[in-house]
């Protein structure tokens, strides 16, 4: 008895050194991920003074908005946050009426050619044309600078909407058939009973869109070379590339004579803003995101 | 294809109505269908180009026909062949680094025991993922440039500088690393959905058997997870052509770290759009290269892996 509960008491201590360790490893961890966006969260507070002064940068030691005014006295700021909303948002509902569609009916095992249907789409995720041919095809399209040149090409994700696909496979096939034999068609009952029971996955999928087109930057770089469409990442990546244009000057005039204004400051503000409509919404919908990618593991 | 032949072939008119039953989910399907051809098909039939000289003229169906030249040209190109070699290290030493850092962070979470800090840690380590590599190398490169803060604490350490966006060699790792520090959290998850699904009587029974911790995961954890870890190795492989670095090299390197950092699709883009429109058969040429090597590969692996008694992708 006595020497059951002697070695109960060491597994709980050697349990707990266990423990302990494990959560610094994590604590570390954490820094290592975070530390980064501290800094430029700081550093986008800092000014010329308090940087040279304090070497190496830790600690918020000014709040100084000059680099924040600077970004939101640009007009060509808000136009390309504009424009990144507009792509984010049409790009989104395109995105879920494409995939949500495809993937319903593709799910129908009964379905006539399916399998055809499944090959042909399948295939692309293997296969693609390529840079140049899609380049080509986007300008012959007529999309070259314009919004749309953003939201179409990236219409559908082939990967989502398999995913999606396997998971309307998974509801059972009774949800349907009442409504069937009360004569809905397939549209009607993808509208009113299979999307509304699955608004959770719905949303998981319109996030992991969301998240995708508020990030695009490849197709801007590609087919965008007017500044009245340019997204927000291809604003900042001017701005991280040369900051030599109008806008360290203008930061240096805001700036007046007292506290010198450094580039990047104004660099580390535009990245804050950059991501901050992210760092919002992220830690509400992380389970959201790690269901998805739990949901991608089932096998039709 | 085993339905089919159960109930037989289909008969004309039998499948005349089946297709008049569905025609509703035909309709649904036009867009998507239309999407496919639009934007992935037609794309796919400029790939003739690879076979021509493209002229500006011409477009993709009227110029000139080169045959081979623009293959031939590739394999003599000591820069392709340098982004040939760029990309197969970058993409084997990622697979190599990053998955079993993914799978070690999968079972050291699942270790946690706490609710709120198993759930804590997630979320932070899988934040990085969302954010854009456009975002990310503003912040890295500001981090260790030369003056960044990274050198500035090593020197007031007394280390030495280090320079990983202007030196060759550490640049490799520096995409390496980076990636891991964005990817490792998401990769994770994959992993520990795995591990949740595990039967917790097998652990039960081992702890019976008195097997310790790391015997445990030895002995359980990875075998369970293996199917898991095998359709993700399938994926990686077939991804090594294109193994979606563009973003994060594109971002970071600079014509010093073109002998360790240009890839094929870096290169690719550099042929395309600044040496101008006078190149676009040869890109096209090696645009279709890594294609083709890219099914090869993702059907080797799958080949490879069944073979060995695995559930491959396909």
């Amino acid at each position: 008895m006595r020497t059951n509960v002697k070695t109960k008491v060491k597994t709980k201590k050697k349990k707990s050194v266990y423990s302990i360790l494990l959560n610094l490893f994590f604590v570390a961890l954490s820094i290592i991920m975070l530390y980064p966006f501290y800094y430029v969260v700081i550093m986008s507070f800092a000014n010329a003074t308090a940087t040279a002064k304090h070497v190496p940068y830790l600690l918020p030691y000014v709040i100084d908005l000059t680099g924040y005014k600077t970004i939101f006295n640009d007009s060509s700021f808000f136009r390309a946050f504009g424009v990144s909303i507009f792509v984010t948002v049409v790009g989104v509902c395109i995105n879920m009426v494409l995939s949500v569609t495809g993937a319903y009916v593709l799910s129908k095992k009964k379905l006539l050619g399916r399998n055809f249907f499944l090959t042909l789409i399948l295939f692309t995720m293997l296969f693609s044309g390529g840079l140049v041919p899609s380049y080509l095809n986007i300008k012959n399209l007529g999309l070259i600078n314009t919004v749309w040149s953003m939201i179409l090409p990236t219409g559908i994700s082939t990967y989502y909407m398999i995913i999606m696909k396997n998971y309307f496979t998974s509801l059972p096939e009774s949800l349907e058939e009442a409504a069937k034999l009360d004569g809905a068609n397939s549209f009607v009952i993808l509208t009113k009973i299979i999307i509304p029971i699955s608004m959770p996955f719905m949303a998981t999928f319109a996030l992991f869109y969301a998240v995708e087109r508020w990030n695009e930057w490849y197709n801007a770089m590609l087919y965008i070379n007017v500044k009245a469409y340019q997204p927000l990442q291809i604003y900042l990546r001017e701005i991280l590339i040369s900051l030599s244009n109008q806008l360290a000057s203008q930061a240096q005039v805001m700036a007046g004579k007292t506290s010198k204004v450094l580039s990047t400051t104004v660099q580390m503000a535009c990245i804050v803003v950059t991501m901050v409509p992210i760092l919002c919404v992220y830690p509400f919908v992380q389970k959201h995101f790690v269901k998805g990618v739990m949901v991608g593991g089932l096998k039709e | 294809m085993a339905k089919k032949n159960k109930a037989g072939r289909l008969t004309l008119p039998q499948a005349k109505r089946r297709i008049h039953d569905d025609a509703l989910l035909y309709i649904m399907l036009i867009p998507v269908l239309a999407w496919y051809i639009v934007f992935c098909y037609v794309p796919m039939s400029g790939i003739t180009l690879a076979f021509r000289n493209y002229t500006f003229n011409g477009g993709i169906w009227g110029s000139p026909w080169v045959g081979l030249a623009n293959f031939q040209k590739m394999f003599s190109d000591t820069e392709f062949i340098r982004a040939v070699k760029n990309t197969l290290i970058l993409g084997v030493g990622g697979i190599i680094f990053q998955m079993p850092c993914a799978i070690l962070l999968a079972i050291l979470i699942n270790e946690l025991r706490g609710k709120w800090s198993k759930k804590f840690f997630q979320t932070v380590v899988t934040f990085p993922h969302f954010i854009s590599w456009v975002v990310l190398s503003g912040i890295l490169v500001n981090l260790f440039s030369s003056t960044g803060i990274v050198n500035q604490v090593l020197n007031s350490l007394g280390f030495a500088s280090i320079e990983p966006l202007t030196t060759p060699g550490p640049f490799r790792w520096f995409i390496w690393l980076t990636n891991i520090w964005k990817e490792v959290g998401w990769d994770s998850i994959i992993y520990l959905a795995a591990i949740t699904s595990i039967d917790p009587g097998l652990y039960e029974a081992a702890e019976v058997d008195g097997a310790g911790r790391l015997q445990k995961i030895w002995h359980i954890t990875l075998p369970g997870i293996k199917p898991t870890i095998v359709i993700m190795l399938i994926m990686a492989v077939g991804s090594l052509m294109s193994n979606g670095r563009f973003d994060q090299i594109y971002n970071m390197y600079s014509a010093t770290v073109y002998s360790t950092a240009d890839t094929l699709d870096t290169y690719i883009f550099r042929e395309t759009f600044t040496t101008g429109a006078l190149n676009f058969g040869y890109s096209t040429a090696i645009g279709l290269f890594k294609s083709v090597i890219g099914v090869i590969l993702i059907t080797v692996s799958n080949k490879i892996c069944t073979a060995l008694g695995e559930q491959g992708l396909f």
